[in-house]
């Protein structure tokens, strides 16, 4: 099938394909190297040294809004994980309706509706209620996160439920199972590599926001992207490389990690 | 048709099943009424679209009737879930859980049902010999071939012992080969059991081998319920006779009518012994199905008369096809021999005498 229009063997594919990985990678690997640099400049190299490294692990700024960061990702991305598994479950296993198109606008809003709207909203809404209660903890970025993480959590989840084999719950039905018992020993076994993408995906997207969080949050609730941020307005050392650059290695051991379960999950 | 002895194991009475709402409602099921014995291997047959596979959800609960009622021996189980009903299915894509070994999804069933551990156990293994699957047992159900998925299937539906076993088309995606296997063993299996069988298929040939009785259903209906040899060579209405084996279709004037015996006189002239289908009306130009292995082609005259169109030789037959002299098509199946062809060629004048016994007058 000589005839078949395969994109590799285009004109310039290759040339195309190379200049978008180096746009791509360029500025990671940059930012990298740059983190070992022995000098204060994000530009002039000097050295090899680990000192940035050392210099965020020892500033306790780092360190709260590390931990800060890495407790808002777990809850919201936790509670957006079950909310968005009830939510798929309700919209999938259902007959279609008028206005179940309507629902899943619903659910996947924070997607559409532009991030600095809600950031804006939120600050409004949440002031008020400080106000009110004098509550001022995490609380509030853990409930602002855990909205704009449901519809990251949903889209696997939901994938996964669509492409699952209907009749499989029908045939634990047919074999005695309960509603209960053939989601808990036939769907869920089923859904869990989605759920558990979900999850992660949920996880990362929260550990990442800066808009929201710099809305929402109040004094010295620095999460780490809000740091490095505030770090901008002053002067720029590779310490924020350094921290970008862990922050680049958990991600890809999550993903890492996601993978081989997700692989092993399939092929059982 | 008379209720022969036997208690019935699934009774269906009156079952309306309607889908949709208003002006796209469409009636999947009109008004059916069967009843299926006990120990009995019962077909539902038809063409996709007929209904037979509604009617086998709404015995298994996967959907429930818009109007009548389902008895399992004497209880009416229209309104129960599923997982209330001692009824399994051998569903058409299987379904088998991948996640779970075949043994474990042999065992599902019962486990569910809270049967012992042992008991499960001791009953897996019963079934993995009954479906001669003992070797593959821890295997994921991935890793079998189509027709020992098949097997686990059926074991899995078995297990629990139900009081109907309802199956879907399960022999569809298999080869033809392993299909004829399957028939066989899905036949011992019964007879072993000795489980009342709800069979669904649109493959005449198959319902015709492996059941007992069979109920034709077109377009929400039931046409027809009896024997195979019922069925085939005393079909009630043209859409049964038209769907299972191949047929001949004479127009004819009935008289002398009587214990379910007729004579009828076609346009030839020539009047033939007929038996009559039950609920037929006397009209003016009835309908006569001849089997075409039931007639003999001959070169002098016989009950019709009229020239070969076509010979079509087919190994263990020839088929030939006669215009007859009223211009009606009529197809003549004559055994091979090794020795000699058909004896006849196209063109020729012939003549074709229908058997003591071979026509059956149709209701519609």
């Amino acid at each position: 099938m000589a005839s078949r229009f395969d994109i590799r063997r285009q004109t310039g594919f290759t040339t195309i394909a190379m200049i978008c990985f180096f746009a791509l990678y360029l500025p990671i690997v940059t930012l990298v190297v740059y983190a070992f640099n022995s000098g204060n400049s994000i530009a002039v190299w000097e050295g090899v040294s680990l000192r940035w490294f050392y210099q965020a692990w020892n500033n306790d700024q780092v360190v709260d809004a590390a931990i800060r960061s890495l407790q808002i990702a777990l809850v919201a991305a936790t509670v957006a994980t079950i909310v968005a598994t009830m939510a798929a479950l309700a919209t999938t296993r259902t007959k279609p309706y008028p206005g179940l198109g309507f629902k899943y606008a619903f659910i996947n809003q924070p997607l559409m509706v532009p991030e600095i709207v809600t950031a804006v909203a939120l600050l409004i809404f949440f002031s008020r209620i400080k106000i009110w209660t004098g509550y001022s903890g995490l609380g509030y970025l853990m409930a602002a996160h855990t909205a704009f993480c449901i519809p990251f959590a949903y889209l696997p989840i939901r994938a996964r439920l669509e492409s699952m084999d209907l009749s499989l719950e029908t045939a634990a039905a047919d074999l005695y199972a309960t509603p209960w018992k053939a989601f808990r020993r036939v769907t869920f076994p089923l859904l869990w590599p989605g759920i558990l993408a979900g999850l992660m995906l949920a996880f990362v997207i929260s550990l990442d926001d800066v808009v929201i969080t710099e809305f929402v949050k109040s004094g010295g609730q620095d999460t780490l992207p809000t740091y490095m941020l505030g770090q901008f307005r002053r002067f720029i050392t590779p310490e924020i490389n350094a921290i970008s650059t862990v922050f680049l290695l958990i991600s890809i051991l999550i993903v890492t990690v996601f993978f081989f379960i997700s692989r092993k999950k399939d092929h059982e | 048709m008379p209720e022969q002895p036997g208690r019935s194991a699934i009774e269906v009475r009156g079952v309306r099943k309607v889908f949709g709402t208003g002006e796209s409602q469409v009636a999947a099921l009109d008004t059916v009424s069967v009843s299926i014995r006990e120990n009995e291997f019962f077909t539902l047959l038809g063409p996709s679209g007929c209904g037979k596979t509604t009617l086998l959800r709404l015995i298994a609960g996967f959907d429930f009737p818009s109007a009548g009622e389902i008895l399992l021996h004497g209880q009416d189980i229209a309104p129960l879930p599923p997982f209330k009903r001692p009824v399994n299915t051998v569903f058409q894509n299987y379904a088998l859980f991948p996640h779970m070994t075949v043994a474990e999804n042999i065992g599902f069933g019962l486990e569910m049902l809270g049967k012992p551990k042992a008991e499960v156990k001791a009953r897996v293994a019963e079934m993995l010999k009954l479906v001669k699957m003992e070797a593959l047992s821890n295997r994921r159900t991935s890793q079998i071939s189509g027709g020992q998925q098949q097997r686990v299937a059926l074991a899995r539906a078995l297990a629990p012992q139900p009081k109907v076993l309802l199956l879907d088309e399960p022999l569809s995606a298999l080869d033809l080969k392993l299909r004829k296997e399957m028939q066989i063993e899905l036949k011992r299996l019964q007879h072993e059991t000795g489980i009342t069988f709800i069979f669904v298929t649109h493959d005449q040939e198959e319902a015709l081998t492996m059941s007992d009785r069979i109920a034709v259903m077109s377009s929400g209906k039931i046409l027809q319920v009896g024997t195979p040899w019922d069925i085939y060579d005393k079909p009630a209405e043209r859409f049964v006779a038209d769907f299972i084996g191949e047929t001949n279709f004479l127009t004819a004037a009935i008289s002398g009518m009587g214990n379910g015996k007729a004579r009828a006189t076609l346009k030839s002239g020539a009047t033939i012994d007929a038996t009559v289908a039950e609920g037929f009306q006397p009209k003016d130009n009835a309908t006569v199905v001849v089997r075409p292995e039931h007639a003999k082609l001959t070169s002098g005259k016989g009950d019709l008369s009229g020239t070969v169109e076509n010979i079509v030789y087919f190994g263990t037959d020839t088929h030939i096809h006669v215009r007859l002299d009223s211009s009606e098509t009529f197809t003549v199946r004559q055994q091979n021999t090794r020795s000699a062809g058909c004896g006849f060629e196209r063109g020729d004048k012939v003549g074709i005498s229908i058997g003591n016994d071979a026509a059956q007058v149709l209701r519609d």
